[in-house]
């Protein structure tokens, strides 16, 4: 498909402005002006809603396909939480901050507190802030709280644990903090090997990261022992809460011991990734560390106004502009609000039932390397395809064509050809069926004609594409 | 209620399949001894009691004519930007991880970052980032990356909150921060000239700055490469529709946030930031890059690509953390800057100063009111009141006008200072309104 810029004609215009009612300024002078307009394209609005509604027929999405991206939590996102947030997009974030600000901005500060207790409750923690922008910016302002936690202990820190199961953002995170990190291999049975542990542990550890269940879909049931003896050596626990979805209403990674928790709002609460983001990382933390969250903080006063508070001498500072995403921050809230108790309970409940039952109908065909009874995700392996040249990106890429967006594969690093499928509680059994079939199908042909897996996609608008190509010629832009 | 499809004869038969008695089972891998403690969370609501509910508090939000800006404005959005960003295949896929079924979100970064490249005058951007706070934190550790250095010297006239997520984002690494105190509103020349030397990485400054002033920083990037320094400057998008590009000034990183490019104000997010450089910083760059390529068959595609850099791959030696970004946000602006295209962008550019200007007159005409001569601004000034500023907003808060942001808070000092933003959305009625209302709140 063409360029938008590609399409552009000089001269043609699309939105009109509204006719002014003032009079034109006096030109600034010559030397702050840039020496020509730049440049954009030139079109109707018509071409501009041709291009895009092209562009995204190009697309798939939860709305229009099974979405099975492992480690990923992709479920459907109701229309009532899109209802929901339009009810508050218009205010500008500026006017709570003014002197007397705050008493128009008692909606949305009500809003911000109450996703904040009910993420307390979720995951056991003491208090949360929905400021972070991310899961890995969640992430990254957890080790800042970490580090200013030992830093007003008086505690001199240098290391941050991670499993090699990790995800990238854990590591990336700790380092980014001024952190060196120390990488702890997995064990036979898929999680972090005990003993290599207690060999990486000393008194200048800062903190370990940890997801639990890990991205294998496997629950540890060390994790409370990992968090008595990171404690015992003066370190804290992370909690990285990518796989939450699995535990809502069971296991609250608070009560296990974690001083720390990010959330994913576009995962467990089902909110739009908008095919990269926006996303949304809430931090809660164990007493301890209230003092150094970011600010502004919103407190709830006894007569239940809400305020915002700045005055935290401790405080980390900010991680972002104002209040977060809130525009995420409501969708989540309208969803945590509509599934209540019973209901976030019975996702988890129903995304382990739909993870298992994939992994039941498909552990005679493919290898499964850990054959244990998994929580919201299951890993395969392509390495029984292998010998027939076929390996996890074939099947991914046929599975395309029969009109399933791919598992996730590749990861984690500790499976050869990993095929992680997340299949989320808000998949029906017709759905995962059709989709059992169809990876059936794929081992089937690995045996008998693998050329058909080598050559998908066939039905999409490009096929393969040259991705060292891409790396090599390094064209951006245009 | 939720969003799940099972009848009680499908839960029967995937258990039977899974050889499971019942649901509990598959949780028997987690022992008893971590169960929650408690779950206390109100029952479920229908949809409709959820929006009832939340009607109710999106209606104790006060009503505001808005005069502030303070990084996010309060600019027009096209409905096309609506309606075609909340396509549901935009808005409810993941992160292009597969090229084939992704090309709509990957054409359409694709030609973001032409428009963002080309938009700042540079060769090389991102498919976005968190917001315009971050975007300047993730260009001081690009800079303390390419440089080796240790030392970054940051404008005081930058707006207070970026500065705080920037040392906030430095506070735990090896790092000097030094704030250069602003010379009213403006770069101080001198002390940056002071402080500037071969220790550091980087000169952070911002165009038009908080208090509105328009600067060509062409000079400063001549001192700070003379040093062996990099230039990033903070720029309003808009405003780059007639104001010189970073590019142009010979800057090395232009960072932003992408707001007022048809994001509606959200309460402050979700927004998008961008970061742009001279195409040779491009492996240093922070966050997710998409790349033309071709297919089997030689047609043109699209694919993320530079990904050695980034830490899915790179882990704890990655340029950055960033995973999730803010591509929906990036969306909004490109389908903004293409509705309104080359020229409609330098109009609203032209409009806001328009505005602005009659604004900045119609307020030094009201008793006892100043604006401080200096350079000239973009849509955005400071008044100086005859007393405090924070009291007179507090006043004019009260007949639904925010006025401005008093400075004092953010500049001691400045208390009776306020900075006044005006978009093209403010009428000349809502203008006359604020003179007469400021007018009334000083002197009644």
């Amino acid at each position: 498909m063409e360029l938008i810029f590609e399409k552009s004609v000089a001269g043609r215009a699309g939105v009109r402005l509204p006719a002014s009612d003032v009079p034109d300024a006096t030109p600034l002078p010559g030397e702050l002006l840039r020496a020509e307009a730049a440049g954009l394209p030139e079109l109707s609005e018509l071409d501009v809603v041709r291009h895009f509604t092209g562009l995204s027929r190009r697309n798939v999405g939860v709305d229009t396909s099974f979405y099975p991206l492992g480690s990923c939590t992709m479920k459907y996102n109701g229309k009532a939480m899109e209802e929901a947030a339009k009810l508050f997009t218009p205010f500008h974030p500026m006017v709570a901050m003014l002197p007397g600000g705050e008493s128009l901005a008692q909606g949305s500060l009500a809003v911000l507190y109450g996703m904040e207790r009910q993420i307390e409750e979720i995951t056991g923690m003491d208090a949360v802030t929905c400021q972070p922008l991310a899961g890995a910016q969640g992430e990254m302002t957890g080790i800042m709280l970490i580090a200013a936690y030992h830093k007003a202990h008086g505690a001199k820190k240098r290391y941050i644990i991670v499993p090699d199961s990790s995800h990238g953002t854990n590591p990336a995170s700790a380092a980014m903090v001024g952190y060196e990190v120390v990488t702890v291999p997995s064990a036979p049975y898929g999680d972090m090997d005990l003993d290599a542990f207690k060999a990486a542990l000393n008194g200048e550890v800062a903190a370990v990261m940890m997801t639990c269940p890990n991205t294998l879909g496997l629950f540890n049931p060390h994790i409370r022992e990992i968090c008595d003896l990171a404690h015992a050596a003066g370190a804290l626990v992370y909690y990285d809460g990518a796989n939450l979805n699995a535990i809502l209403g069971k296991v609250r990674p608070g009560d296990v011991g974690f001083d720390v928790i990010h959330v994913n709002l576009h995962k467990t609460f089902g909110t739009p990734h908008g095919g990269g983001g926006p996303g949304s990382g809430p931090v809660g933390v164990k007493e301890a560390l209230i003092p150094f969250l970011p600010h502004p903080r919103i407190l709830r006063g006894k007569d239940g106004t809400f305020s915002l508070s700045t005055d935290g001498p401790k405080s980390i500072g900010r991680v972002a502009n104002f209040y977060g995403n809130f525009g995420v921050v409501v969708r989540a809230y309208a969803y945590a609000l509509m599934l209540g108790r019973e209901g976030l309970t019975k996702a988890s409940e129903l995304a382990v039932l739909n993870a298992n039952y994939v992994m039941s109908r498909l552990k005679d065909l493919y290898d499964l390397p850990y054959d244990q009874t998994c929580m919201h995700e299951c890993v395969f392996s392509a390495t029984r395809q292998m010998p027939r040249d076929v390996h996890a990106i074939d099947i991914a890429k046929f599975l395309i064509d029969k009109g399933f967006h791919p598992p996730t594969v590749y990861f984690p690093l500790n499976v050869k050809e990993a095929i992680m499928i997340e299949p989320t509680e808000t998949e029906s059994k017709s759905t995962l069926d059709a989709f059992v079939v169809a990876m059936r199908e794929a081992a089937e042909l690995a045996e008998k004609d693998p050329a058909v897996l080598k050559k998908a996609p066939v039905t999409t608008p490009i096929s393969r594409l040259d991705e060292t190509k891409a790396a090599r010629d390094q064209k951006v832009c245009v | 209620m939720g969003f799940t499809p099972h009848t009680k004869e499908e839960i029967r038969e995937m258990l039977a399949a899974v050889g499971a008695a019942d649901i509990e089972e598959l949780f028997r891998p987690i022992p008893t001894g971590l169960r929650a403690k408690s779950f206390d969370l109100p029952p479920g609501m229908s949809e409709f009691e959820m929006l009832d509910g939340l009607r109710e508090l999106a209606g104790r939000n006060g009503h505001i004519v808005p005069f502030v800006g303070g990084g996010f404005y309060d600019h027009l959005v096209p409905a096309a930007v609506d309606h075609l960003a909340g396509r549901a295949e935009f808005y409810t896929a993941y992160t292009p991880y597969q090229p084939e079924c992704s090309q709509g979100t990957l054409q359409a970064l694709f030609e973001y970052q032409t428009a963002v490249c080309r938009l700042t005058g540079f060769g090389v951007t991102n498919a976005s980032l968190y917001d315009g706070g971050t975007a300047l934190a993730e260009a001081a550790m690009m800079a303390l990356r390419v440089t080796g250095r240790s030392r970054v010297l940051l404008d005081g006239a930058v707006n207070p909150f970026s500065r705080e997520i920037v040392r906030t984002y430095l506070a735990n690494l090896p790092v000097e921060v030094v704030e250069v105190p602003t010379l009213d509103g403006t770069l101080d020349r001198k002390r940056l000239a002071a402080e500037l030397d071969d220790r550091c990485a980087a000169v952070l400054v911002q165009n038009p700055t908080f208090f509105g002033c328009v600067d060509d920083y062409t000079d400063i990037s001549a001192k700070a490469h003379g040093c062996g320094a990099l230039l990033a400057a903070s720029v309003y998008p808009v405003s780059l529709g007639i104001l010189k590009s970073p590019g142009e000034m010979g800057a090395d990183i232009a960072v932003g946030d992408g707001q007022s490019l048809g994001n509606p104000l959200n309460f402050g997010g979700p927004s998008f930031g961008f970061l742009a450089a001279r195409k040779e910083l491009i492996r240093n760059i922070p966050g997710r890059i998409v790349g033309e390529t071709v297919d089997r068959e030689g047609r043109r595609g699209f694919v993320l690509t530079i990904q050695a850099r980034e830490q899915h791959i790179k882990r704890h030696k990655a340029t950055s953390n960033i995973c999730t970004n803010q591509s929906l946000c990036a969306l909004r602006g490109l389908i903004f800057l293409s509705a309104l295209g080359k020229n409609g962008l330098a109009e609203l550019a032209r409009r806001n100063r328009d505005k602005a200007e009659y604004a900045k007159a119609a307020l030094a005409a009201v008793r006892g009111v100043s604006v401080p001569a200096g350079p000239p601004t973009f849509n955005e000034f400071t008044v100086r009141l005859p007393k405090g500023a924070d009291e007179t907003v507090a006043a004019l808060l009260r007949r639904g006008i925010a006025a401005g942001v008093p400075l004092g808070r953010y500049y001691p000092g400045m208390e009776d200072r306020l900075l006044v933003t005006v978009t093209e959305k403010r009428t000349k009625g809502e203008i006359n309104l604020l003179a007469r209302e400021l007018e009334a709140a000083l002197w009644s």
